[in-house]
């Protein structure tokens, strides 16, 4: 069973190989060579689930060592992986919903000349991430932490004739550069106290080890996770990614990315236990993105970029999930798979609909879609039901654990918590409501396009709207089956413990006061958007809307604050260097160049002037002896 | 008299003669001031010798007188060959040590 582990990254990698390598001739089929390939990994990610399930819940951990990659004295860098519990969460969500996001992309890029390398890279992504949550070192784990990052650049940068599209590339690059730092630092800092890096040696130690240290890896490590999860300060990237084609931000946003930050917090468990202060930075970096990126969703007239601010803000609770420490580890990866499935369907019922209607990604010339689209319409409907935590369906069980997990945390800081979340839930439920009701309901507002062509809104093929049926499913039933006896905590235990606080308020309460607070959201918007006819062009609106939408400023902060001072330094340093480098070099040149100018006038090639020369060198040697003479 | 001022005059002449050759151009004249230089160098060397009481200044004299006469020979007929090719006594004209 172990010699599985590695087919599982194998398949899709072998899939880019070919993709990238292979050339023209595969454009035919290069498409469906690519699903077929993310469907085998996750044909096997189900046999080797099975076969975990099949074990002791203390055996569940599969190991298969490849090769030894770096053997040098002390320093031991394997290639060799690691499949338990956490791990294969994340490689049945990767796959599963990768296959579905590879399939919906047949239809979605169907008519794009580049398809084949569009499934390449596809394919590329699956394989780092797989990498990344198989690696049993953070070694290897940092390679497939750099493969997603090169991935999502060339991805979100797919259809880089526009401008707008490699400029998103390259911030989303140079962004998770930054996180990057982080997690090298991690690296090195375990290296040095632990003296290796794998997660058989560096977790079970960190307890015995100095909180100062830890709380540095720890930093480190959410500084990285920030990175990938854009997290605030990070997050900046995360809105213009939308420029990728749209099936690239469900995967993004639902499969990969931005999950491997929430995977390296709850996998690097035990740094974090044994390091409050790092956890505290967690849960303010949670709390803060989860009310940052719902205040940015509910301005946004772009539906792939009030679907982004979304995203943020539900990695938020995820973030601040895996802050909580034991309480909330199980939850956040709960969340995080329900999130994948309600996330996936809600980009892919986006593509569906800008599918339909020539691109168009402006909210505000969309309404009454319903009656033309009536299975993205039905799709998106039960995924936004999930996601702001109808009762019953997935978002609801994972939400609430995570908002009562906050409450367990006690003291003022658990009212602070669970306050910060009840009120995130109902911007969720109000900017959801926003982007179902501008779109699917009300008149038709869209108009001609700048070449004369109105569009005609039509349901998308099959191979579009199965995947989206799917994740529709999974969006409803996930939540349900993983809270039955609470099976997926239970699934988890062994690895990222298990904790139960005393919360002030009880379970049903939380599940009471979530579900008041949506029904708060949905009536805000209902009131706003539903109630009577949308202007097409936005109102100017007060200055939080203002803000909102210009991401709450985050560019405007990163130009003023990092940028200009960036500017103004290499403006400084080129002036000096201009000046005081180049002018040493430069002047000691002329310096030597002028002197040399005057000193050739002296060999004039005059006889009599030679002559003078020596005229007065014999009287200066005449004078020099009779002074020698004198003295 | 004070032989000391035969060393005068004969400082007096050498220098007269340096400025000559440092200055002029006409290569006779040119010529005439180094002649002087030697005979000041020679006026000085038998003052010496009247000094010392010796007759090495003397014999060195001669031994210059002889030099000299050759210098002349060979100088002079240097200056009519390139009198003849050059149409010039300007020693300026004959430079060609630098292009």
């Amino acid at each position: 069973m172990e010699s599985l582990i590695a087919l599982l990254i194998a398949a899709p990698l072998l899939g880019a190989a070919l993709l990238l390598v292979g050339g023209r001739r595969l454009d035919r089929v290069g498409h469906w060579l690519g699903t077929l390939l993310a469907a085998v990994s996750f044909v096997l990610a189900v046999v080797l689930f099975f076969d975990l399930l099949g074990r002791e819940a203390e055996d569940r951990t599969l190991s298969q060592h490849l090769f030894s990659w770096v053997p040098v004295a002390d320093f031991q860098a394997d290639v060799a992986f690691q499949l338990d519990q956490l791990s294969m969460t994340f490689v049945l969500l990767i796959t599963g919903v990768g296959t579905l996001i590879h399939l919906y992309s047949v239809g979605y890029m169907e008519h794009d000349e580049r398809r084949r390398r569009f499934f390449g890279y596809l394919n590329l992504f699956l394989a780092a991430m797989l990498l990344l949550v198989l690696a049993d070192n953070y070694l290897l784990l940092y390679v497939g932490w750099e493969g997603v990052g090169l991935a999502s650049y060339l991805l979100i940068g797919f259809w880089q004739h526009k401008p707008s599209a490699a400029t998103a590339a390259k911030k989303a690059f140079v962004v998770n550069r930054v996180g990057d730092v982080g997690l090298s630092i991690a690296i090195f800092l375990m290296f040095t106290t632990f003296g290796s890096f794998a997660f058989d040696t560096v977790l079970p130690n960190a307890t015995g080890t100095s909180e100062a240290t830890l709380t540095g890896i720890g930093l480190m490590l959410l500084l990285a996770a920030c990175g990938k999860s854009a997290q605030v300060p990070l997050q900046s990237w995360l809105g213009d990614a939308m420029e990728g084609p749209t099936s690239v931000s469900a995967l993004i946003h639902a499969a990969t990315m931005v999950t491997a930050g929430v995977y390296l917090v709850t996998r690097s468990a035990d740094v974090f236990n044994a390091a409050p202060n790092a956890q505290t930075v967690v849960i303010t970096v949670g709390a803060v993105t989860l009310l940052f990126g719902a205040i940015v969703g509910c301005a946004k007239d772009d539906i792939k970029k009030a679907l982004a601010g979304s995203t943020m803000s539900q990695i938020g609770y995820m973030m601040l999930a895996a802050g909580l420490g034991p309480l909330g580890y199980a939850f956040a990866i709960m969340h995080l798979v329900t999130h994948g499935f309600f996330k996936a369907g809600l980009f892919l019922g986006a593509g569906s609909v800008m599918h339909g209607m020539n691109d168009e990604v402006d909210m505000r010339r969309y309404g009454g879609l319903r009656k033309h689209m009536p299975i993205t319409f039905a799709t998106f409907g039960l995924a936004y039901l999930a996601i702001i935590g109808f009762p019953y369906l997935s978002g609801f069980f994972s939400k609430d654990e995570i908002i009562y997990a906050g409450f367990s945390k006690g003291g003022g800081q658990g009212w602070l918590l669970g306050g910060v979340m009840l009120l995130g839930a109902a911007l969720t439920a109000y900017y959801m409501t926003r982007i179902m009701l501008l779109t699917f309901f009300g008149e038709k507002r869209w108009q001609p396009d700048a070449n004369g062509h109105e569009p005609h809104p039509h349901e998308s093929p099959l191979s579009m709207t199965v995947p989206m049926m799917v994740l529709a499913v999974g969006s409803v039933a996930a939540g349900f089956l993983f809270n039955l006896g609470s099976s997926f905590e239970h699934w988890l235990e062994p690895v990222t413990g298990i904790a139960h606080g005393d919360s002030p308020v009880s379970h049903g309460m939380v599940s009471i006061a979530a579900t008041g607070v949506m029904v708060i959201g949905v009536a805000g918007a209902w009131f706003q958007y539903g109630r009577r006819p949308v202007p097409v062009v936005a109102p100017t609106g007060n200055l939080l809307t203002r803000a909102a939408r210009r991401d709450l400023l985050q560019d405007d902060f990163n130009h003023a604050v990092l940028v200009q001072p960036g500017n103004y330094l290499t403006r400084g340093l080129v002036y000096v260097d201009h000046k005081g480098v180049d002018g040493v070099v430069n002047g000691t040149a002329a310096a030597f160049g002028g002197l040399s100018g005057r000193l050739r006038r002296v060999q004039n090639g005059f006889a009599r002037s030679y002559a003078v020369s020596m005229f007065g060198g014999v009287v200066l040697l005449v004078a020099a002896t009779l002074l020698m003479r004198a003295v | 008299m004070n032989p000391e001022n035969y060393l005068f005059l004969s400082a007096l002449l050498f220098t007269v003669g340096a400025c000559g050759v440092l200055l002029r151009r006409n290569v006779i004249v040119l010529f005439m001031c180094v002649e002087l230089m030697l005979n000041a160098a020679n006026l000085a060397l038998v003052t010496f010798s009247r000094m010392h009481g010796n007759l090495d200044g003397q014999i060195m004299a001669f031994f210059v007188m002889v030099v000299a006469a050759a210098e002349v020979v060979v100088g002079l007929a240097i200056i009519v060959m390139v009198f003849r090719s050059r149409h010039s006594a300007s020693v300026d004209d004959a430079s060609l040590m630098k292009l």
